[in-house]
């Protein structure tokens, strides 16, 4: 990031702000660029996965490996399908949900380090940013489910907006341990804490990150709406949730939207449990983003595999996991994992 | 310059859908339109270099309180295709409320002596963190103790009742504790 401000400003003789503003453009296109990637990249895995899992094969014709065109063609189709706006849909609202749950999401996207020093938005408080502006999305899935002036899109925008704001607060304790070690809630420097090999990733280094580490796992398949918790979008009774109504291109945005949320838990699970962009054997880090993508595409393959193994839940089953198993569990976690920090002479 | 540019586009940020707030017949328009508000607020905490606030306003405003807004008006019943009802009888006495609070905060705001820092902006979280379980630790203890009677309060009010009060359970409704929690 430096490099290229010293680029802007030195070479091409810009002033300090528009630089600034260069630079964000530019990191906003690239970021943009790479979760388009990710949509149709994922949609493809997730439809080999599923076929893997079910013992069966998924798409083979499209393209001639393994029907890897697939997903283009897919999105190729929806880019010229009609786009119906219901008569009585609420308008402009129904028009701007899309764009808000995207938005929501590409705005997290901005404080994710990719390798040491390249991170759209190096902020001091990072992964509580990260978290704040997360809730755009909830607000975004309301927005559709209301504008659409249909009774299950309403439903699926109630169960939605539900889920994610309980299932916020075990997402965000479970990952309090961890900046109880770091003393810092900026990204890179939670990534740069875990330097030296697997044994340093946070989530090895108590049991105690170890449980919060399988509770943000848990916690983060609820915020992203994916099986085993898609209430909001059962389609054996609210046809397909709060997106019922959007057709084409607008639902190809909150297609682009979940696979983006998905890439996104994903990857502050490895920022904040897994090490980031350090290899698991120390000295080896020398393709730090790749390190880093690949750890995260695991994790979405992770994410995958439960989503294609277990059976959705019940309303009522999914509120008791929450309230009344993980968030005293990730509670324990934080008050646990402060004690083994002053027990073991970590605390600085 | 640019900087006073950016100042009066989040003033505008802030006011012009404060304005379609109040006066909108759409009670959810209304909701919708704080969004626009409460982002706008947090862009002048940002511009004002209080970066934590400007997060925390994210967080909890739009993140918690915001969306229990919303989900309360969509789940209630709302007469007349969701317009409000209006007349004399409604208007008096919101206008007297809302100019008696208007004149309240005219006279805080005239009163106060605001002093502009003039040192470089810097990262508060560390300071406000460490202000917090010193300097501030009995307010901080006091304000979360506040807070833990009014979830139980809550929760005790949403509690199933037991089968010999009543013959239908009440719903339990997890979304009334996670407005105290946030």
């Amino acid at each position: 990031m430096e490099a290229m401000y010293a680029f802007f400003m030195d070479t091409a003789g810009m002033d300090e702000m528009a630089a600034h503003i260069t630079v964000a453009v530019i990191m906003a296109t690239i970021m943009f660029i790479v979760m388009a990637l990710c949509a149709i990249i994922f949609t493809w895995m997730e439809r080999k996965v599923a076929g893997f899992l079910q013992s069966r094969y998924g798409p083979m014709r499209t393209g001639r490996w393994h029907g890897w065109a697939q997903a283009v063609a897919d999105m190729l189709k929806i880019l010229g399908k009609e786009d119906i706006i219901p008569a009585e849909a609420d308008k402009p609202y129904f028009i701007f949900a899309p764009l808000l749950v995207l938005l929501g999401s590409l705005l997290a996207w901005a404080a994710i380090p990719w390798a040491p020093g390249f991170v759209a938005a190096d902020l001091d408080l990072g992964l509580f940013y990260i978290f704040a502006v997360t809730s755009l999305v909830v607000l975004g899935i309301l927005m559709a489910g209301w504008a659409s002036n249909n009774k299950w899109a309403l439903y699926g925008a109630a169960r939605g907006a539900a889920q994610m704001v309980s299932y916020e607060i075990p997402l965000l304790l479970a990952t309090i341990p961890v900046v109880l070690y770091t003393g810092s809630l900026n990204t890179q420097d939670i990534v740069i804490a875990q330097q030296g090999g697997v044994l340093n990733w946070f989530v090895f280094r108590d049991p105690f990150l170890f449980i919060a580490f399988w509770m943000y796992f848990i916690a983060s398949i609820a915020e992203t709406n994916r099986g085993p918790f898609d209430m909001p979008e059962t389609e054996s009774e609210l046809v397909a949730g709060y997106h019922t109504e959007y057709t084409g291109m607008r639902f190809a945005f909150f297609f682009l939207a979940e696979y983006a949320n998905l890439f996104l838990v994903s990857m502050i699970a490895v920022m904040v449990f897994l090490g980031g962009w350090w290899s698991p054997i120390p000295g080896l880090d020398f393709a730090p983003a790749a390190c880093f993508v690949v750890k995260g595409v695991l994790m979405v393959f992770l994410n995958m595999w439960v989503r294609w193994t277990l059976p959705r839940v019940r309303v009522d089953q999914l509120m008791h996991l929450c309230w009344k198993v993980m968030i005293p569990v990730t509670l324990v976690c934080v008050v646990g994992a402060g004690i083994w920090m002053m027990a073991s002479g970590a605390v600085g | 310059m640019t900087a006073d540019l950016i100042f009066v586009l989040l003033a505008l940020l802030t006011l012009v859908p404060a304005v379609w707030v109040a006066f909108s017949r759409n009670i959810v328009h209304a909701g919708f339109s704080l969004l626009l508000t409460l982002l706008g607020v947090a862009g002048l905490y940002a511009y004002l270099g209080a970066d934590f606030v400007a997060v925390t306003q994210v967080m909890v405003y739009v993140g918690g309180v915001l969306v229990l807004i919303l989900f309360t008006v969509m789940m209630t019943r709302v007469p007349q295709n969701g317009r409000p009802r209006h007349g004399l009888d409604r208007f008096v006495p919101a206008a007297v409320f809302a100019l008696g609070v208007f004149g309240l905060l005219y006279k805080t705001i005239t009163a106060v002596e605001w002093a502009a820092s003039e040192g470089a902006v810097e990262p508060t979280t560390a300071e406000i963190g460490t202000n917090f379980i010193t300097s501030y630790i009995f307010p901080f203890e006091y304000v979360s103790l506040v807070l833990l009677a009014a979830m139980i309060g809550a929760a005790i009010l949403i509690r199933e009742r037991r089968p010999e009060e009543t013959e239908e359970p009440a719903a339990p409704a997890p979304e009334t504790e996670e407005e105290v929690a946030s």
